[in-house]
């Protein structure tokens, strides 16, 4: 093998287990492309490669006793900061939290190390998983490995929150990476740096050690290179959790045996509502391309309604800051984290303090945005009026499924944009999740898929939303986009 | 029916409480967490990750705790919410790590219910009073802080963060300190029963929240006052007197009560404010997105209601009517969950041994409880919980009664042994010799001594002093060391007494 690094989670898994390799090979190889990565694309907050070698030299060891193999066996991969790891700081890319060291293991990540994996790092995102471009990460911003052909060399973003997971997997610091999606932060990151990327149904993945931004909202997935290795990943990932009350007592499916990309018999979905005004053209033409491609495989493809989408920006906007507010209320310098507690100051004083330096200025706007929406006298205006309108939301979904079976539309609005282009208004910012936020709404399978370049050179993505535990039909759907997209492309290594 | 009234300068005023009651769930976890629940541990010592509110940390509710709810609704003839959720209430402070309690506003688990009150113990049926109780909801106890560890800091003591509450909120239904009194005694007789609060006041595991205002009979209700936490019965009525004094003080001088929450302090038997309604917390209330919705399905409610133990009202009925009992007596011992499971050992244990029916001997046994034992242990400072004498040993005291080998009298004396050695009733009788005595010439002849040694007395009762009838029985008994069959004496006496 000439480059390692170029594999797969199944090329890897599968070149472990027939023994083209070892696991400790493949681990190194990327530990070397994670150093030499840093700190131009500032994708890790912390590196972890001894922990990468010591995974991969128990595989190495089982397979050489024999023993049978996990699903994830050799696999080095990129742990979003957002996940506890036992012992490795946990941050969320907050100043609050940095210097955190979990007693304890995600109930998702101790899942992968279950299934053989191994852990290079602890990716960087934006803050409290707050943003669409990882500006917002108090440990500097990751910088795409994209670079517009224009010449001009402009840092872009790759996306957020999960813009550590998205850029390391295009160049190639590790096969696969976590990320969790609470409005589009598994799909838009991987769309704008072409990669894959699946946000399950709501309940699918644990959420226990998973610092927790909106609660009914947040849901990990997996990013890859392509929809099979998505497919992997989500399978070690995923299962019922007694430890979350949220999460769904549901076997996991075979969702890698199960990949097909005949869709025959099956229908796709195109909502009208989603074909705004001004769209870019690339992307319009993106989405043909798109149905074409699926017409291709068999599908039948019809218009649908989703007639409350124009609301689903203003209600997930309503809905997550309102349980920020509520969630980020635990880091108070009391018991961990920052404490900053100035001369002769009080415990109102601390408060005040450690939270003014601990927390970033867009996680200070939406914990003031859901504190106003929670209060007396706002909470009906905003609270329960957003709480309707996500079950409108939910049933607009509910009545398109009962004609479709898979939903087909852009992951974001553009291609990525460049670093610093739209963090001076929030509201431009907050516009890139208005694709992505009405699956999160309702709680559906989606994800993101490569669909080929624009004219500058850079990633769009497809976006494919199910119903609820039809992953697999997602999978399917992403798969015979895939194929026939044949995106090939990846990013000119100049870090 | 209350005629309490505050006697103001301008006249009369009638009092309206309401009281909010924290009750600690028994459960040998936390609501939401592992952890124990155990009083006085290490500080710290029972703190899960979830108590803490580390990062990533979810609660997951414990079914004990549900089921201790539901089975205090049911005990409470409430409605049980077979759909109930939980909502946070957030506010920050240092021993609230989550930054919000997990409680239930807007979908309680159980609904209305009522009381029944007796405000006079000696008539227990014919003095009572129904308060109503507008809902329970279960909710996370805080933790708990210390500010006398460190000349400069608090410390914090978790082990109380999480532990299970049960907010048991009563309607305005009350008018005197005596109804709070006996609404709140009521309340912690069922929950012992029940077994789902053991309503130690002093170790916090029950406390209250009193609501108070004052009124002209028969007008709307004046602005009300909380005074919050206050544990004991004694502190929650003296809160409601002096609360209803200062109120009626306050308005008859031009003043205007304020919606506000006051302290209690013992020391002073006064309130003080503690903050205004203007100074109120905002809680944002909303409902806890990391848990889904509670609902309770048929078998879980009808495991609840066949766990529940006889309650106290069915019970003292059943003493009244079954066993024949004073409403007096009926009362007394059905007020305590533990003074009725001791009576109704001894009373299988006295019919047992007799074997009699248990009515038969249910008086005697009721009356020996109340008369002698309680009293008797009352003087060693001791209660049916540390007794010496077990329920199966009483038993075997009073069959001696029953069957005249030992007259009452005597059987104080042999209580008196039995609580001081521990031994048996018939050992302590047959080792001392305390064996009642039919013997009727010994008796003629302890008859004919006192007769004889009493002449004069003799004399008056021929004369008509009839009452000096017991003095020659006493006398007797005395000359007899208490050992004579007291029917004997009785009859013997009026023979030779002609």
């Amino acid at each position: 093998m000439s480059d390692l690094t170029e594999l797969g989670v199944a090329a890897i898994r599968d070149g472990v287990a027939k023994g083209d390799f070892t696991a400790v090979e493949v681990a190194e190889a990327f530990n070397a492309n994670v150093a030499a990565a840093q700190p131009a694309l500032n994708a890790f907050i912390v590196a972890t490669p001894e922990k990468a070698v010591e995974a991969a030299r128990m595989v190495d060891a089982d397979r050489a006793a024999g023993k049978a193999l996990g699903k994830m066996a050799g696999v080095p991969i990129g742990m979003k900061d957002l996940f506890a790891t036992r012992g490795v700081q946990t941050t969320a890319a907050s100043h609050i939290l940095e210097g955190f060291t979990p007693e304890y293991e995600s109930t998702v990540s101790q899942k992968l190390w279950d299934a053989g994996a191994g852990m290079l790092g602890k990716l960087n995102l934006d803050q409290f998983a707050m943003g669409s471009s990882n500006e917002t990460s108090h440990f500097g911003n990751v910088v795409s490995p994209w670079r517009r052909n224009d010449g001009g060399n402009a840092p872009l973003a790759p996306g957020g929150s999960s813009g550590g997971s998205s850029a390391a997997v295009s160049a190639r610091l590790c096969p696969a990476a976590t990320g969790t999606d609470t409005g589009g932060s598994i799909r838009q990151p991987a769309a704008f740096t072409g990669i894959a990327g699946i946000k399950p149904t709501y309940g699918r993945c644990s959420r226990w050690g998973i610092v927790a931004f909106a609660s009914s909202l947040d849901q990990a997935g997996s990013m890859a290179r392509d929809v099979r290795d998505c497919a992997i990943m989500l399978e070690a990932m995923a299962g019922f959790d007694p430890k979350d009350s949220t999460s769904l007592d549901l076997p996991v499916p075979a969702w890698e045996a199960g990949l097909s990309a005949d869709l025959k018999g099956r229908k796709v979905g195109i909502p009208r509502e989603y074909r705004l005004d001004g769209m870019d053209g690339e992307v319009a033409a993106s989405w043909e391309a798109g149905i074409a491609w699926l017409k291709d495989a068999g599908a039948e493809v019809v218009d649908i309604s989703l007639p409350h989408t124009k609301y689903a920006l203003p209600t997930y906007y309503i809905i997550a800051p309102a349980e920020a507010s509520s969630n980020l209320a635990r880091y108070d310098g009391v018991r961990y984290g920052l404490r900053d507690l100035p001369e002769g100051a009080g415990l109102q004083d601390m408060y005040a303090a450690t939270r003014a330096a601990g927390f970033g200025a867009e996680v200070k706007r939406r914990i003031l945005i859901g504190t106003y929406v929670l209060s007396a006298g706002f909470y009906d205006a905003y609270y329960t009026q957003a709480q309707k309108v996500r079950t409108l939301i939910s049933r607009d979904f509910k009545d398109a499924f009962a004609s479709v079976d898979v939903i087909l539309a852009p992951t974001a609005p553009s291609a990525a944009f460049a670093l610093g282009e739209k963090s001076a208004d929030p509201l431009e910012m907050y516009l890139n999740d208005v694709f992505s936020v009405p699956a999160s709404l309702a709680g559906l399978p989606a994800m993101s898929v490569p669909a080929g370049l624009n004219s500058q050179g850079l990633p769009l993505g497809l976006q494919l939303i199910g119903r609820p535990f039809d992953e697999q039909g997602v999978l399917d759907a992403g798969l015979a986009i895939e194929q026939r997209a044949g995106f090939a492309a990846k990013p000119e290594q100049w870090w | 029916m209350s005629s309490y009234r505050i006697h103001g300068a301008t006249g009369e005023w009638e009092v309206v409480i309401g009281l909010e009651v924290h009750a600690q769930v028994v459960s040998k976890s936390k609501l939401f967490s592992g952890a124990a629940t155990e009083f006085g541990a290490e500080p710290n010592a029972q703190v899960s990750l979830v108590d803490a509110a580390m990062p990533g940390m979810l609660p997951v509710p414990n079914r004990e705790c549900i089921r201790q709810a539901v089975r205090t609704g049911m005990a409470i003839d409430a409605q049980i919410n077979k759909w109930s959720r939980f909502d946070r209430k957030n506010y920050f402070y240092a021993d609230l790590p989550q930054g919000y309690q997990i409680s239930q506003l807007f979908h309680p688990l159980v609904g209305e219910g009522r009381i029944e009150i007796c405000l006079d113990e000696k008539d227990p049926e014919g003095s009572t009073k129904t308060i109503g109780i507008e809902r329970i909801h279960v909710e996370q106890d805080a933790g708990k802080l210390m500010h006398d560890q460190h000349p400069t800091m608090s410390y914090v003591d978790l082990n109380r963060s999480g532990v299970a509450l049960m907010e048991i909120v009563s309607r305005p239904d009350m008018r005197s300190p005596a109804e709070a009194g006996a609404y709140l005694r009521k309340l912690r007789t069922i929950l012992r029963y029940v077994g789902s609060c053991d309503g130690n006041m002093e170790e916090g595991s029950m406390r209250a929240d009193v609501n108070v205002s004052v009124r002209r009979p028969g007008e709307p209700f004046g602005t009300r006052t909380e005074t919050k936490n206050v544990n004991s019965v004694r502190f929650v009525m003296q809160t409601i007197e002096h609360e209803a004094n200062r109120q009626v003080d306050l308005v008859e001088s031009g003043g205007k009560v304020v919606q506000e929450t006051r302290l209690f302090d013992p020391d002073s038997g006064t309130t003080r404010s503690m903050r205004s309604k203007e100074d109120a917390h905002d809680y944002r209330y909303f409902p806890d997105p990391d848990l889904l919705p509670l609902v309770l399905d048929d078998a879980f409610l009808a495991e609840c209601r066949a766990s529940l133990p006889e309650l106290p009202d069915a019970k003292r009925h059943r003493y009244e009517t079954a066993l024949g009992l004073s409403p007096y007596n009926a009362n007394v011992l059905t007020a305590e969950a533990d003074t009725a499971r001791w009576f109704e050992a001894l009373l299988t244990a006295t019919a047992a041994r007799q074997d009699k029916m248990e009515a038969e001997v249910a008086r005697q046994a009721a009356n020996w409880l109340i008369s002698e034992l309680f009293g008797a242990l009352n003087k060693l400072g001791k209660d049916l919980e540390t007794s010496p004498v077990s329920p199966e040993q009483g038993g075997e005291l009073l069959a001696l009664i029953g069957d005249g080998t030992i007259s009452g009298s005597i059987a104080k004396q042999v209580l008196e042994k039995m609580l001081e050695t521990g031994d048996g009733a018939a050992a302590i009788v047959e080792r001392e010799g305390l064996k009642q005595t039919s013997d009727t010439g010994a008796i003629e002849a302890a008859v004919a001594k006192v007769l004889a040694d009493n002449a004069d007395k003799v004399e008056q009762y021929k004369g008509g002093k009839e009452a000096l009838f017991g003095f020659f029985v006493g006398q007797t008994m005395k000359a007899m060391q208490g050992k004579a069959n007291p029917q004997l004496v009785n009859e013997l006496l009026k023979k030779a007494l002609g």
